[in-house]
């Protein structure tokens, strides 16, 4: 270790720009928009869910510059440190509109205009990272974190496709070299340590510094993409002193797969994660696809979807019924436990004050296991599980020999059903009628919540349908063709009419 | 098109740029994040930041209100309670009821804003705001429109549309059903939160920037607040970020409570809701529980309909009034009623109060009575469409149940048309087809017509002011009382007024609408922003060109018919000269260029206490065809495709009416399919952000989204005979809803399917259920 920073650092505009934020825990959007009046990137909803205020970082990943969308309202400044950061006023040339910016013009695709700075600056993440095959479908699932009241998006859609048809060659693809090695500049691997014991925005470059930091300052916020965090800020208005961001490590930004199973550092982002993940079974791939947005997905990590114990959490439950482990570090002591033993009751985890999730492991499917997993919300794409059910089963002699059902939105925690789980084992497959009494037998494993996603009734029903819908398909009563939602094969939606 | 009407005086006849697909005005500062929005504009060098204290109970006494610890937070520079006011405390809309900008004893809702924090920044006046301690006498909170309608909770008296003899003809009818529909409400979500700077200036001016669709009501409110003459103070709005109707009335509040502060600290003041408090603060769509019960005969033509509509206000009148009239005037939609009694109860309730939203009132009656139709169709076993048609204006009758006439109906053609463009017949039976082979997924279909009546029903607002000044160069600027929130209102006037001169439409400068330049106007809304500005800025450039033809005609000796503006020119028989060069002669020779503009809605008047007249100048028209499919385990809905008719008169720019629809549409689809309001027994807003609030995202909308403009001019006299377009396409959306009704119908053909509105996968779940199970536990 050479020394200590007490500044963090970015590329903007072409020059380095050094903060040392004396406020630790200021957003990027402040930043742009007080600090700097740069009101291009709007405000509009403070929690990551409209995209007005998107913005594209860029960051080198192996060696490679990737730009990718994020939300600049909950990314605090910090974790802009050795990033490239682009706005909407960095787009148009001496008068000039970007490509991206004329097509928005020529497809008449803003009404109201609040969203489009937003709108603009996911399409420019877009362009330099075009969906193969180039679909609708595809071009949705990238803007499903840019909410427009206005258009009814077709136009905005109709500028993507042309933009995506054709070979993007822009300032930005013109100054790639010079960025690589602007941030390779900025990428010193020492420790961050912008401010004072009392009030600090530390970003280890290692493992080691983290957790000694962690261990000396236990009541430090950890943070990694701030998708969560960034409201505690935003919206409960609580003042953080004291953050340790954890996304410069890059032991914790691994990903190991074998043929044993697929181990991921905490930091390895959702978007990183997606094909991975997907590599496992389909419908990991197709859950990804609907979870949360593409700027959240860029930004928000494995460890911290956990780490922050949401009784929802979209992947908890999947990894639960897979049987993923998970690594904790506190000082030097590491642990390995069972997730589904990560969760301890609402809003606590088995995690002590100063312990770092750093790692977690999830086994590979053998021939004779089957997996499913569905997501049931009110909004198909960027939205929260009303229910979140997955379906891990092992089949031996045509009987379920195994099962581990896990959901989220049923209870405090995302949980397993043990006594749908015991009721099923030992059956047939094409027991239809034992499945479903078995099935009824989640009634006993969960008294769901009623809340403003779904009544507790609801969630029972969908709890069932799903496991049946699962247990259908491992039987081949059910096939892709009866799915609304979500193909293991494909499109995830219904083809058109012929 | 037919252009017959345009100018009378000096022809016009080339390089016409109404009717074009121009884009929206803004389009580059929009995508180049430099189109200025409230808390954009430079603030003056001193200004300090507001935040409201809302109340934390939804209903009682407010006992005390301890703002010590505001006062000592970090930041903060004072606080304003209602004793502060310095005139009138109220910013209602209307006069036959008060919203206190402050309330200061009794609390009516959960979030009402007690007081207010200044402070130095927007962060530390909200973290400020939060430290207040609020002792309330809490009583329990009447909450949802059925808990109002049980404990006879009325805001105003009901009002109801009667014609014939009702009962005599339920007894007449071959056939009776009746049945109930909760329709839920809606957030606006503008993408712009509630923002408003104010500025004092000198001698006790304020100038207020408030993001409002209606300025001139902003400074009527902040002037009667301050305890000043409307003179003092100046409204300002160069756009919106969107509005909906929720920046008609209730962008009034924010906009006092920056002014107060501003006058209390002697420099300028911002107020911009957060957007959780955005939605826990303003009104939203009513939600309403309409019982109805309708008789009809054999082949389904309705006899008699009976409509009782509950509607919740929230705690104060606000626009209540107007929007649950509305809801009775479209509580025929596009339907024949010879006989009826269509009555709507409006409802106190501890939540806020319900204002304009998109449709004002008319979505909630048009929803019930095409579920009434549905309901006959499954009753008589009919392709619902079918139903539809026989009901028809046109094919029964002409009058409506408030007495007009309709003189300008093309629903049973455009229906037709419809009908035929979206292959329906085909469709129907591929679709009977797969439900039959399909289990589990089912598949729906609904063609649904609209029917909306353009005019304020409240007549006074039909009014519009413009001015236009050309300068000695010959550019003009341009200014009318209309407000730009998205719509595309300032490009199509300016495509107006360009078309008048004869000028490229760069020569026309479009500048922010303020109550210093238009005074006394109505709010934009109710689709008539076009109608009625354009009209007054055309009126506004027809005055100046009569003085420059006069002018022209004078000093060149030639007659005044000679004369015509033509591509930047001015032909004065056989010379022609620019038209920066008349100007400047113009100038010199000492002609004013500069005029106001004003128009009134012809032809219209409505008696609301003896219920008759003509409410409206005319009528815009549509239909959509929607198909869905539907998981009948669960409840989810997938939308596969849409096709569009509808009818924009002559449409003065095709890309912006086309945008209107599309976005209308969509606004729609989401009001009755995903968006759901939820609060809990408190009276809390459960959904006050758009992680629980869902509008729709780009995917669902379906890939197979077809939209086409029905080609006829509007037969009355409007601005080149176009039609207004704002509000109707949000109910082409029915046809969603519709369709996922015929989707679970296709679960057990023949029973009434008991779906409401939002349509979430909960709502269609339950819905199936009921259709299982009839008799049963129904939801």
């Amino acid at each position: 270790m050479s020394g200590m920073r007490n500044e963090i650092r970015f590329l903007h505009r072409g020059r380095a720009v050094a903060c040392h934020l004396p406020h630790p825990d200021i957003t990027l959007l402040d930043w742009l928009r007080v600090q700097q009046r740069l009101t291009g990137t709007k405000e509009g909803c403070n929690e990551g869910d409209c995209g007005a205020c998107t913005v594209v970082l860029g960051r080198l990943e192996q060696g490679r510059l990737v730009r990718r969308a994020v939300n600049a309202c909950i990314t605090l400044l910090g974790q802009v440190d050795g990033a490239e950061l682009i706005t909407v006023e960095d787009l148009a040339r001496g008068g000039t509109l970007h490509p991206v910016q004329s097509a928005m013009v020529t497809h008449h695709g803003s009404q109201c205009g609040f969203c489009t700075p937003g709108i603009v600056m996911s399409l420019l993440a877009l362009t330099h990272d075009k969906p193969l095959p180039l679909t609708r479908e595809a071009i949705n699932e990238r803007l499903a974190g840019n909410l427009c009241r206005c258009t009814g998006y077709r136009p905005i859609v109709d500028a993507a496709m042309e933009l995506c048809s054709q070979s993007m060659h822009d300032q930005f693809t013109a100054a790639t070299g010079d960025v690589i090695a602007a941030l390779a500049a900025l990428d010193d691997g020492v420790d961050v340590m912008a401010g004072d014991e009392a009030q600090f925005f530390a970003a280890p470059a290692t493992l080691a510094s983290a957790t000694a930091l962690a261990s000396r300052v236990p009541t430090a916020t950890l943070l990694a993409g701030a998708s969560d965090v960034g409201l505690w800020v935003t919206k409960r208005l609580q003042p953080l002193r004291r953050i340790i961001w954890l996304g410069r490590i890059e032991d914790m930004r691994g990903i190991a797969a074998d043929g044993d199973g697929l181990r991921m550092g905490a930091c390895v982002r959702l978007g990183e994660a997606w094909a991975h993940l997907a590599a496992i079974d389909p419908d990991l791939g197709a859950l990804m696809q609907r979870f949360a947005s593409t700027q959240i997905r860029n930004s928000a990590t494995i460890g911290g979807n956990i780490a922050n114990g949401s009784p929802i959490g979209d992947l908890a439950p999947a990894l639960i019924a897979l049987g993923a482990t998970i690594e904790l570090q506190l000082g030097d002591i590491v642990r390995r436990l069972p997730l589904e033993r990560f969760f301890v009751a609402y809003g606590r985890q088995d995690r002590a004050p100063g312990e770092i999730l750093t790692a977690i492991t999830i086994p590979r499917l053998s021939p004779d296991e089957r997996f499913r997993c569905f997501k049931v919300s009110k909004r198909v794409d960027e939205d929260i599980s009303a229910v979140m059910g997955a379906f891990h089963v092992t089949i031996a002699n045509g009987r379920i020999a195994g099962a581990r059902f896990a959901y989220g939105g049923m209870a405090g925690v995302p949980q397993r059903a043990a006594a749908a789980e015991q009721a099923l084992t030992g059956l047939s497959l094409d027991d239809e009628q034992g499945l479903r009494a078995g099935a009824d037998r989640l009634a006993q494993d969960f008294l769901p919540l009623s809340d403003m996603r779904a009544s507790a009734a609801y969630r029972l029903d969908v709890a069932k349908a799903l496991l049946l819908r699962a247990l259908d398909e491992m039987a081949g009563r059910r096939g892709d063709s009866d799915r609304l939602i979500g193909r293991r094969d494909g499109p995830r939606r219904a083809e058109a009419p012929a | 098109m037919n252009f017959s009407a345009r100018s009378k005086l000096g022809e016009t006849d080339s390089g016409s740029v109404v009717g074009q697909a121009i884009a929206h005005d803004s389009a580059r500062g929009h995508v180049s994040g430099k189109a200025l929005y409230i808390d954009d504009l430079p603030e003056p060098a001193v200004t300090f930041h507001v935040a409201p204290i809302m109340a934390t109970s939804a209903r009682g006494r407010l006992l005390s209100l301890d703002v010590e610890e505001v006062r000592a937070s970090e930041g903060v520079v004072a606080v304003l309670m209602a004793g502060d006011v310095p005139g009138c405390n109220d910013c209602s809309p209307v006069d036959f009821d008060v919203d206190p900008i402050f309330a200061s004893e009794t609390i009516s809702f959960h979030g009402q804003v007690v007081g207010a924090v200044i402070a130095t920044s927007h962060l530390l006046a909200r973290q400020a705001a939060r430290r207040a301690l609020i002792d309330i006498a809490s009583e329990v909170p009447l909450v949802e429109a059925a808990a109002a309608l049980a404990a006879d909770a009325r805001l105003m008296p009901d009002y109801a549309f009667q014609r014939g003899d009702v009962t005599a003809g339920f007894a007449a009818a071959a056939h009776r059903l009746n049945g109930r529909i909760a329709i839920g409400g809606q957030e606006h979500f503008y993408l712009e939160g509630q923002a408003a700077l104010a500025i004092p200036g000198e001698g006790g001016d304020m100038l207020v920037h408030s993001s409002t669709q209606h300025p001139s009501e902003v400074q009527h409110i902040v002037a009667r607040a301050l305890g000043v003459a409307s003179h003092a103070v100046q409204c300002e709005v160069r756009r919106m970020g969107g509005g909906f109707g929720g920046k008609e009335s209730q962008a009034s509040q924010w906009a006092a409570i920056a002014a107060i502060a501003a006058r209390h600290m002697g420099a300028a003041c911002k107020l911009r809701l957060d957007r959780d408090d955005d939605m826990m603060l303003t009104g939203k769509r009513h939600d309403c529980l309409v019982d109805y019960e309708v008789g009809f005969d054999g082949e389904g033509r309705i006899g008699v309909l009976a409509s009782h509509f509950a509607m919740r206000c929230g705690y104060s009148a606000d626009l209540s009034l107007g929007v649950c009239d509305r809801t009775l005037f479209h509580a025929d939609n596009a339907y024949y009623l010879p006989a009826c009694d269509l009555v709507s109860a409006r409802l106190r309730t501890n939540t806020v109060s319900n204002t304009a939203f998109r449709g004002f009132g008319g979505p909630q009656g048009m929803v019930a009575v095409e579920r009434v139709i549905d309901a006959i169709a499954w009753h008589l076993g009919c392709d619902p469409l079918d139903i539809r048609k026989r009901n028809l204006y046109g094919v029964m009758g002409l009058t409506t149940p408030y007495g007009m006439d309709i003189d300008d109906n093309i629903l049973p053609e455009l229906v037709e048309a419809l009908e035929r463009s979206s292959d329906y017949r085909q469709r129907r039976s591929a679709i009977s087809a797969y439900n039959t082979a399909s289990p589990v997924l089912k598949r729906g279909l609904a063609l649904t017509p609209v029917k909306f009546g353009i005019s304020f029903t409240l007549i006074h607002l039909n009014q519009a002011g413009a001015l236009v000044h050309i300068y000695a160069d010959g550019s003009v600027a341009l200014n009318h009382g209309g407000t730009e929130m998205g719509q595309g209102l300032y490009i199509k006037v300016a495509q107006v007024v360009a078309d008048e001169f004869a000028l490229p439409l760069e020569a026309i400068r479009i500048t922010a609408t303020t109550t210093a330049k238009v005074p006394n106007t109505g709010p934009t809304a109710a689709s008539a922003g076009s109608d009625l500005n354009a009209m007054a800025a055309r009126e506004a450039a027809r005055t100046i060109k009569a003085r420059l033809v006069d002018f022209c005609s004078e000093r060149y000796q030639v007659p005044a018919p000679d004369i015509r503006f033509v591509d930047g020119q001015v032909v004065i028989g056989t010379e022609r000269l620019s038209f920066g060069d008349v100007v400047r002669e113009a100038v010199r020779a000492r002609i004013s260029l500069s005029s106001t503009g004003f128009y009134r809605t012809p032809d219209i008047h409505w008696d609301r206490a003896a219920k008759s007249g003509r409410p409206f100048y005319y009528f815009a028209y549509g239909a959509a065809c929607s198909e869905v499919e539907i998981d009948t385990t669960t409840g989810e809905m997938q939308v596969r495709r849409i096709d569009i008719l509808h009818d924009v008169g002559a449409s003065l720019n095709p890309a912006i009416d086309i945008g209107q629809i599309e976005g209308g549409f969509v606004q729609g689809m989401g009001w009755l399919t995903t968006e759901e309001l939820v609060f809990d027994e408190a009276g809390r807003l459960r959904t006050h952000a758009p992680s629980t609030y869902k509008i729709p995202v780009a995917s669902d909308v379906p890939e197979d989204f077809r939209v086409a403009l029905w080609q006829s001019p509007n037969r009355r006299e409007t601005i080149y005979r176009s039609k207004a377009v704002g509000e109707p396409p949000l109910m082409l959306a029915i046809s969603v809803w519709s369709a996922i009704a015929d989707a679970i119908h296709a679960v057990a053909p023949g029973e009434q399917v008991g779906l409401h509105a939002p349509a979430t996968p909960e709502a269609i779940l339950a819905a199936i259920k009921a259709i299982r199970h009839p008799g049963g536990e129904r939801p």
